[in-house]
């Protein structure tokens, strides 16, 4: 079948890819909201939905197949999204007065926009008619300018919207999204620039390549992972926090405060335009999982280990190394290794939102300028020196400069943050003192209640 | 199948940059023909996009994307708020008296046209060949752009990276007076 793909024309192998695989990908939309409410509600100590979906057939009636009668079957809720979407298709669209119609009717469809868009840049697989859609050198750039749409989407619904609050969201959010932009294209840039290449596929290439850059086991065993590298995985850090940001997710979700700002930039909408905001997010959940994938756990490979370079090592067991290379998504399997990492990457999300409460708006502009982005430019000089000594000598050469260059990097750091807080004391640290502190409780109270007398 | 109209041959890419080149140039009219100070800022980030996108269609795909991730995705972001947030009431007709302006104006577009006609006429009535680059494919890719912006011209890239850092130390002074 793969064959047959790649002699058809460019055109139509791009429409394959994108009806077979862009497109499905966000049916996972309905799954991962599902997975969020159940492991929310699991996190929490409560249930989350579990209904929905049940069905039970009847003990008596005769229009049920005697096999079936008085059968219970679970679906754990999973018909629950759907249930949702429904309701929300079939609520009143309610249009205040005083909002900038145009505008108003266009901000939804423009918060769809970079998810949408960014599902091209995907490499899906090992097969070029899998590679994405414009697999120009600038593929990673193409990420980063798509992504700055998403602040348009919030923005002109906050605006438009005509309400303070709603506005008070908007800015909150271009704020964010443009602070966290820079850290994450820094952190982009140390990755291209070990690379050596702007496109996605060149990076998953250089990804395969042995560990380190040794060419000697046991390191030519085990595949290139950015995160696997010391840089790789600062960046991926980085990254990882500035792609929470960018989706305006919990602890980020500053734009939409509940508790600050009623429902922020979306306030005044309902029904199908609030689904699409709705459907954004969790879209650019996937997407932004697919890309981090991609760029720093190795894309379509599921486990970091070079089956290829096995088989030439050790030859007799070579059709055993073969099959595991096929498993491991030299095969028509990559795009599920491909989903499976998103999934992984969604459910940190959410696992994220269970854990952090909410941060503050001084706190999220100081950690964006003040941490995230120094430290993801000390990563850019540390891969710059890494590149030079690698170049100039060898790869061992290379990591012990690496080492070096952190170490002394952390050190003017730590320097610089001597002389600062020597000069000016510390306004960051605050305490709370009880001014009416709760009566403390007897001993007598704190003793479990005696089980109850039989 | 492909036509030719004056000295130039018509093919579907040409028909595409065509089409996203008027759509550009519409936008462009809305950037001065709208009243809401908003709606011409939104023309113009559409405008942005598209020129974006002629961008690409010309193989300078490097000068595309900065071209998004600057103007597009940062500078109207700014721009926007600044519309929204001066809050602009409703339009208040200035009546104009006769303003030498306006007549400099019309003369400076009308040298304009003249400028732009003078590069696009000529081909097209056969008066001059068509200078085409030989490797248009790779002229407008990271690579080729790194290299030229790194021997040819280093000095004025350092000297505008110099400007910007000039820039930033002033804005922070500005910003914040006690230090």
């Amino acid at each position: 079948m793969a064959d047959f793909v790649q002699h058809l024309h460019p055109a139509l192998q791009a429409l394959i890819r994108v009806v077979f695989f862009v497109l499905p990908s966000f049916l996972i939309v309905p799954g991962l909201i599902w997975w969020e409410r159940r492991l929310l509600g699991w996190m929490q100590d409560r249930i989350g939905p579990n209904r929905v979906g049940n069905i039970t057939f009847s003990r008596t009636s005769r229009f049920v197949p005697s096999l079936l009668r008085g059968k219970k079957f679970r679906l754990f809720g999973l018909i629950q999204p759907f249930a949702d979407f429904g309701k929300l298709i079939f609520k009143e669209d309610i249009t205040p007065s005083a909002v900038d119609r145009a505008i108003y009717f266009i901000a939804p469809g423009l918060a769809l926009f970079p998810a949408l868009a960014l599902g091209g840049t995907i490499p899906w697989g090992p097969y070029p008619w899998l590679t994405p859609v414009a697999d120009v050198n600038v593929g990673i750039l193409y990420i980063m300018a798509v992504s700055s749409f998403g602040v348009y989407g919030i923005v002109l619904a906050g605006y438009a919207s005509d309400n303070k609050f709603s506005l008070m969201g908007g800015l909150r959010s271009s704020a964010q999204l443009i602070s966290y932009e820079l850290a994450m294209g820094m952190s982009l840039a140390c990755i291209v620039m070990a690379t050596g290449s702007l496109k996605p596929s060149a990076m998953l290439a250089n990804q395969n390549g042995p560990l380190w850059g040794l060419d000697y086991p046991p390191f030519n065993l085990i595949q290139n992972w950015n995160i696997l590298t010391p840089y790789g995985l600062v960046a991926a850090i980085i990254f990882s926090i500035c792609m929470i940001a960018e989706t305006n997710r919990p602890p980020f979700d500053l734009p939409e405060a509940e508790n600050e700002l009623v429902a922020g930039y979306h306030t005044e909408y309902s029904s199908v335009k609030f689904a699409a905001f709705f459907m954004a997010e969790y879209l650019s959940i996937i997407v932004y999982g697919i890309i981090w994938s991609t760029v720093f756990v190795g894309g379509w490979h599921l486990l970091p280990f070079r089956f290829d370079a096995m088989a030439h090592a050790y030859p007799a067991f070579g059709d055993v190394w073969n099959f595991l290379d096929t498993l491991n998504g030299s095969s028509l399997l990559a795009p599920v290794w491909v989903i499976a990492k998103a999934c992984c990457v969604a459910t940190s999300y959410i696992w994220v939102r269970g854990t952090l409460p909410r941060l503050r708006y001084d706190q999220l502009m100081s950690l964006g300028w003040k941490s995230l982005l120094p430290f993801a430019t000390a990563n850019l000089i540390v891969v710059a020196i890494w590149i030079v000594a690698t170049k100039v000598s060898s790869p061992i050469i290379g990591w012990v400069a690496v080492l070096l260059s952190a170490g002394l990097l952390y050190a003017l750091y730590k320097a610089i943050n001597r002389l600062n807080s020597a000069n000016r004391p510390n306004l960051e640290s605050r305490s709370i003192t009880m001014v009416d502190e709760p009566p403390q409780r007897r001993e007598a109270e704190l003793v479990d209640p005696a089980p109850a007398a039989t | 199948m492909n036509q030719t109209i004056g000295g130039v041959t018509v093919t579907p890419e040409l028909l595409m940059f065509g089409g996203i080149a008027g759509v550009a140039a519409i936008c462009a009219v809305g950037v001065v023909a709208f009243n809401n100070a908003v709606r011409s800022a939104l023309c113009l980030v559409v405008n942005f996009f598209l020129l974006a996108v002629l961008y690409f269609t010309l193989n300078a795909e490097m000068l595309g994307i900065t071209q998004v991730v600057v103007y597009t995705g940062a500078i109207m972001v700014l721009f926007l708020f600044v519309v929204m947030l001066l809050n602009l009431g409703g339009v208040k007709l200035i009546n104009e008296k006769a303003d030498p302006k306006k007549f400099v104006g019309i003369l400076l577009g009308c040298g304009l046209f003249v400028i732009l006609g003078a590069q696009i006429l000529p081909p097209m009535l056969q008066a001059l060949p068509l200078k085409v680059s030989p490797d248009m494919a790779k002229f407008g890719g990271p690579e080729a752009i790194g290299r030229t912006l790194f021997t040819e011209y280093v000095y004025p890239f350092e000297a505008v990276s110099v400007l910007l850092l000039i820039g930033i130390v002033g804005s922070i002074l500005l910003a914040k007076r006690r230090l």
